[in-house]
């Protein structure tokens, strides 16, 4: 594993951070929490799977399609190893994190939870680890509850203890939240639930990506992420499951690959993993999406985390420098590479589409987090956010694009 | 776009011309765009020989949407409706003076979007009373 981060090198694998937005002017990508940068090695994996190996997986007994298969199979257990599962069974395809939840709210939730059954959430959830259950609370009845979020932006652990007491049987929380960018202590909030009787499902679409994740050392039941923000493919995301709880759930999609045997009055389910991977899955994305995790996992992820720490620490002393600035969310050691930030004498679409004029892209709007914004009194945020390829001085090139921001304005 | 942004655009959020409400106005209008928080409400007064004797907007949002509506109430003050009615996104676009992508675009016409409610409304109330 790598000890530090080589930067010069680690830039020099994505393409894409070479062009420029208009004539001398380069890209300075700070977006990377909606989607991440892809490496020349992920986007070659998945050239190279349509040039030479293409086929369909799973059924074809020739050439191509053993070798589509072997290298399927092979990402997903590589994928399984990058967060501590145990068996690469216990990891189902889907298309993104937003799937994974939705397949756990359909699958699991219709056949466990009754009317008047508490799913207790965060206030920090993205809206993905919101809807789904309250589309499952229209629909059956069960009650949602959410731990509320301090002034500071960290999760009110003292609330969580006390709303565990109204025996939730499902747990779900983001491990880091995209619009403040706060780390939860996931293993303690796991654990305190496990003793409540929960279920816990981590949304780790932020943390996946961007720290160390281990599936057995957390001790979570259902884990969701999606490859697009870690350097894979858009289209294709993972739901990690207990092997125990998967068994024992429903096909979620019904189709091809995910049965046994088919009859006119009925069918038998397939075996795990297959059983809730329906058709022809995006079999160019997991190949793509096995060579994102090699790349990450060559980088080491600590080191990944470690780097962003680095920048994230800078960065917030940097727009403390910057009058009107108001940086939401906790300070450095409790956050990823997140900075959500409001600017006195402007709109966040106008500070994001001056900074894209020099050729700095950043988020502005809710970031599908409107009740966190809501919480603030705000509706909306520009956000920077960071990854393993991002250079202290474009932070520089933040900052002295704000207060360019801040003379046209005021 | 930055000069653009200077001198226009924020020239006109900064200090807009028919930025208020009107009392009385013979109709209004408000809607919002819940993704950015732009909020846009637009006050119209008819004048005797059918034309619109003034106009006004109000609201909260950012410097596309806000100087949008102020360029676009000024310049419906002497018009018809049905000259009201046949303004189109061109139209305003042509006000801003600048290219926008498809989010900014939607920032750019709540204001028109916002307007036209409010006319159709008047005609519906005009038909109901004739």
């Amino acid at each position: 594993m790598a000890i530090s981060l080589d930067l010069e090198r680690v830039r020099a694998e994505f393409p894409i951070l070479e062009r420029e937005t208009k004539p001398g002017v380069r890209l300075i990508y700070l977006d990377s929490a909606a989607t991440s940068q892809k490496p020349r090695r992920v986007i070659e994996a998945m050239n190279s799977f349509y040039e030479q190996h293409n086929a369909n997986i799973h059924r074809g007994v020739h050439r191509l399609a053993e070798e589509s298969t072997g290298a399927f199979e092979d990402a997903r257990r590589r994928i399984a190893e990058f967060i501590g599962a145990a068996l690469p069974r216990e990891i189902i395809f889907t298309r993104n994190a937003t799937e994974a939840i939705n397949l756990v709210a359909h699958s699991w939730a219709r056949a466990n939870l009754k009317p008047g059954d508490i799913v207790l959430l965060t206030e920090m959830e993205h809206h993905s680890n919101i809807v789904p259950w309250q589309m499952l609370a229209a629909e059956r009845g069960v009650r949602l509850e959410f731990v509320p979020v301090t002034d500071e932006g960290t999760l009110d652990l003292e609330a969580f203890r006390q709303l565990l007491g109204h025996g939730p049987r499902l747990v779900g929380f983001t491990q880091m939240s995209n619009m403040l960018g706060t780390i939860n202590p996931a293993r303690e909030m796991t654990e305190l639930a496990h003793q409540a009787g929960a279920v816990v499902l981590v949304d780790g679409a932020q943390s996946v990506p961007h720290m160390p994740v281990n599936v057995a050392s957390l001790d979570v039941d259902f884990l969701v992420f999606s490859a697009h923000k870690m350097c894979g493919p858009t289209g294709i995301g993972v739901l990690y499951g207990r092997e125990a709880l998967l068994e024992a759930m429903p096909p979620f999609l019904g189709g091809g690959d995910m049965i046994k045997r088919v009859r006119l009055g009925e069918f038998q389910p397939n075996e795990l993993p297959y059983k809730f991977e329906a058709g022809t899955p995006a079999i160019a994305e997991v190949i793509g999406f096995g060579a994102a995790v090699d790349f990450l996992g060559e980088v080491g992820m600590t080191t990944v985390q470690r780097h962003e720490r680095e920048i994230i620490g800078y960065t917030l002393e940097r727009l403390a420098e910057v009058p009107g600035v108001r940086v939401y969310g906790p300070e450095a050691s409790q956050r990823g590479g997140v900075a959500s930030f409001t600017l006195d004498v402007a709109h966040p679409h106008d500070v994001a589409q001056l900074l894209d004029d020099r050729g700095i892209a950043v988020r502005a709007g809710h970031h599908c987090a409107m009740p966190i914004h809501e919480k603030y009194g705000i509706p909306a945020t520009t956000r920077a956010s960071f990854y393993l390829y991002n250079d202290p001085s474009e932070v520089d090139r933040l900052v002295e694009a704000l207060y360019h921001v801040k003379e046209i304005f005021s | 776009m930055d000069d653009l942004y200077r001198e226009l655009i924020v020239d006109r959020y900064k200090h807009p011309q028919k930025r208020g409400m009107l009392d009385p106005h013979d109709f209004t209008y408000e809607d919002d765009n819940p993704l950015c928080g732009d909020r846009i409400r637009i006050d119209v007064r008819m004048g005797p020989d059918g034309h619109v004797a003034d106009a006004s907007f109000s609201g909260v949002g950012c410097a596309i949407s806000q100087a949008s509506a102020d360029l676009l109430v000024e310049s419906i003050v002497g018009k018809t409706l049905d000259e009201v009615k046949a303004l189109s996104k061109d139209d305003v676009l042509e006000m801003l003076g600048i290219e926008l992508g498809p989010v900014r675009l939607k920032c750019a016409l709540l204001s028109l979007k916002v307007l036209k409610a409010g006319v159709y409304g008047v005609e519906e109330v005009e038909e109901e009373l004739r």
